[in-house]
């Protein structure tokens, strides 16, 4: 069902957690559709820093999360806003089609943290 | 479907756990040494006048007997031969609905009932019948005012399970049936989960229909029975060479029947004694993973639930991620979540208990069975709290305080 990388990313994830003073943060999907994903970021320089996830739901799930994080650390900020769903999931070695859609939101939750930290920047100017 | 997950995550082991027998168990070595010679050697059609069929068609008789006896049915003729629960189910509703559409067009059933029991109702409301779902309480025991209330001149057929495979209700059965045929109507039963754990007699309770399934008592797949009263008014949906009496044509499965026969044989013998043991070990099971675990629930009733039933749920978290880490540590169970699913829509019955979806979605079911020991139980009971753990640490939902 699930690819080796994808299992890999489940039971190892990479970068969980929180930042406590993070410079944006995302969060996408709701618990009711079973899928709750944060994303938070710390940027220096327009680059991003550091990067942490936490992620209510299925194995596929906390793999696109886990994955995300990997693909957007030490990027620039436009880098990573092309970062897309597909590039997540063609670099975990693909995911089973049901889970395409509703477990696949996690560039939309590093996005989310993207625009989260441009209008934090905007209102401080 | 989960087996290699184990080896790519390095674990170290040599034995596996399976507690998902109500998803598949597997056959008694002595009900396969029952059906080797009808695979082997014996073939001849049941049908057939000569002795090759009649050695066949003696076969199916016993077997029939053995089914027959083991829900204390009447006579052996009650007992029809199918493919299993899904085609019971059909034949009981279709084959009830169409033969009695000159005493009413309605049908009812509870909210909980399995889909080879809600769809055949739902695709009958396309051919002219009405279709009555009656809700269960948190618990999952069908709403009986409820019934009363909808039970009428026009009903021609409830269907009701006997046990809940994914919560593990056992349900009134007597009191339904003498509500249901106070009002004329009849009662269909789906024991596929129940039949071969507890003890079940049509008679005593009242039952005019029962489905039950061969592989849920440790017989082969791919066979089923329905029981069928003497006098209720049952046609087939099955049309052929009119074999089980015009019900239900078709050349019998021969290994499958056979084996179905023994596999009823042992579960008569040995239900009082594996039924306690697997009590036991089902109520020591629940008390171990809501006991340590905060946040953590039982579905379905502590008492009147099916032997080999734990049902649980853990908040803040997803069951699917639940059955993985399960697996990476060699423990088979299944989940009644959105993301095991093919719809991805939570199952009817937490949904049908009141669970909100959030809720549904931490459920974790595990079935056992004959080979479940003491030994694995404590196992389970040792990982579990560990697997909550990992994964509230993971989840946004989880309060800070729970972690701290």
């Amino acid at each position: 069902m699930y690819s080796k990388k994808v299992m890999d990313h489940f039971r190892n994830p990479r970068n969980m957690g929180e930042i406590p003073d993070a410079d944006g943060v995302g969060t996408v999907g709701n618990p009711v559709c079973g899928d709750l994903m944060s994303v938070h970021i710390k940027v220096k320089d327009g680059r991003i820093n550091d990067i942490k996830f936490k992620t209510f739901g299925c194995g596929a799930a906390v793999a696109t999360s886990s994955m995300v994080t990997e693909l957007a650390k030490g990027k620039t900020l436009e880098e990573a806003e092309k970062i897309g769903r597909s590039d997540v999931a063609d670099s975990l070695g693909g995911l089973p089609k049901v889970k395409m859609h509703c477990s696949n939101l996690a560039a939309d939750a590093l996005h989310a943290a993207i625009e989260d930290y441009r209008k934090k920047k905007k209102a401080e100017r | 479907m989960w087996s290699w997950v184990s080896e790519c995550v390095g674990m170290s082991r040599t034995k596996r756990i399976y507690m998902d027998h109500a998803a598949g168990r597997p056959v008694d070595p002595r009900v396969l040494k029952a059906m080797l010679p009808y695979i082997k050697s014996v073939y001849g059609n049941p049908s057939s006048p000569h002795s090759f069929g009649q050695e066949t068609k003696q076969a199916i008789e016993v077997a029939r007997t053995k089914v027959a006896e083991l829900i204390n049915a009447e006579r052996e003729e009650s007992i029809i031969f199918t493919s299993g629960a899904t085609e019971s189910n059909n034949l009981a509703i279709k084959g009830v609905a169409y033969r009695n559409k000159d005493q009413g067009t309605h049908l009812i059933m509870s909210g909980v009932e399995h889909m080879s029991v809600l769809n055949p109702c739902k695709f009958l409301t396309t051919r002219g019948f009405k279709a009555t779902s009656i809700p269960v309480d948190q618990y999952g025991f069908v709403n009986l005012t409820n019934l009363e209330e909808e039970l009428t001149s026009e009903t021609t057929l409830v269907s009701i399970m006997y046990g809940n495979g994914e919560i593990g209700t056992i349900q009134p059965v007597k009191e339904i049936s003498q509500m249901v045929h106070g009002k004329n109507a009849y009662l269909h039963v789906d024991a596929t989960a129940a039949n071969g754990q507890v003890p079940i007699d049509v008679r005593e309770e009242g039952i005019d229909l029962l489905t039950t399934s061969s592989n849920d008592m440790y017989g082969p797949r791919g066979v089923g029975a329905l029981y069928v009263r003497k006098g209720v008014r049952l046609g087939p949906v099955t049309h052929g060479g009119g074999q089980e009496w015009g019900l239900r044509s078709g050349t019998e499965n021969l290994p499958g029947i056979v084996g179905f026969g023994k596999a009823a044989e042992i579960a008569a013998e040995e239900m009082p004694t594996e039924s306690k043991r697997l009590e036991k070990l089902r109520d020591r099971l629940i008390k171990g993973l809501l006991d340590p675990v905060p946040h953590s629930f039982l579905n379905g009733h502590p008492t009147k639930r099916l032997p080999n039933n734990v049902a649980v749920r853990y908040s803040f978290i997803e069951g699917e991620s639940i059955l993985l880490d399960l697996d990476a540590r060699g423990v088979a169970a299944s989940s009644g979540s959105a993301c095991t699913a093919k719809t991805l829509e939570p199952s009817h019955v937490l949904r049908g208990i009141g669970l909100k979806h959030e809720e549904a979605h931490g459920s974790v079911l595990f079935t056992l069975g004959k080979q479940n020991t003491e030994e694995e139980v404590s196992y389970v009971i040792r990982i579990m709290p560990e697997i909550v753990k990992r994964l509230r640490e993971m989840s946004p939902l989880t309060p800070k305080e729970l972690m701290e």
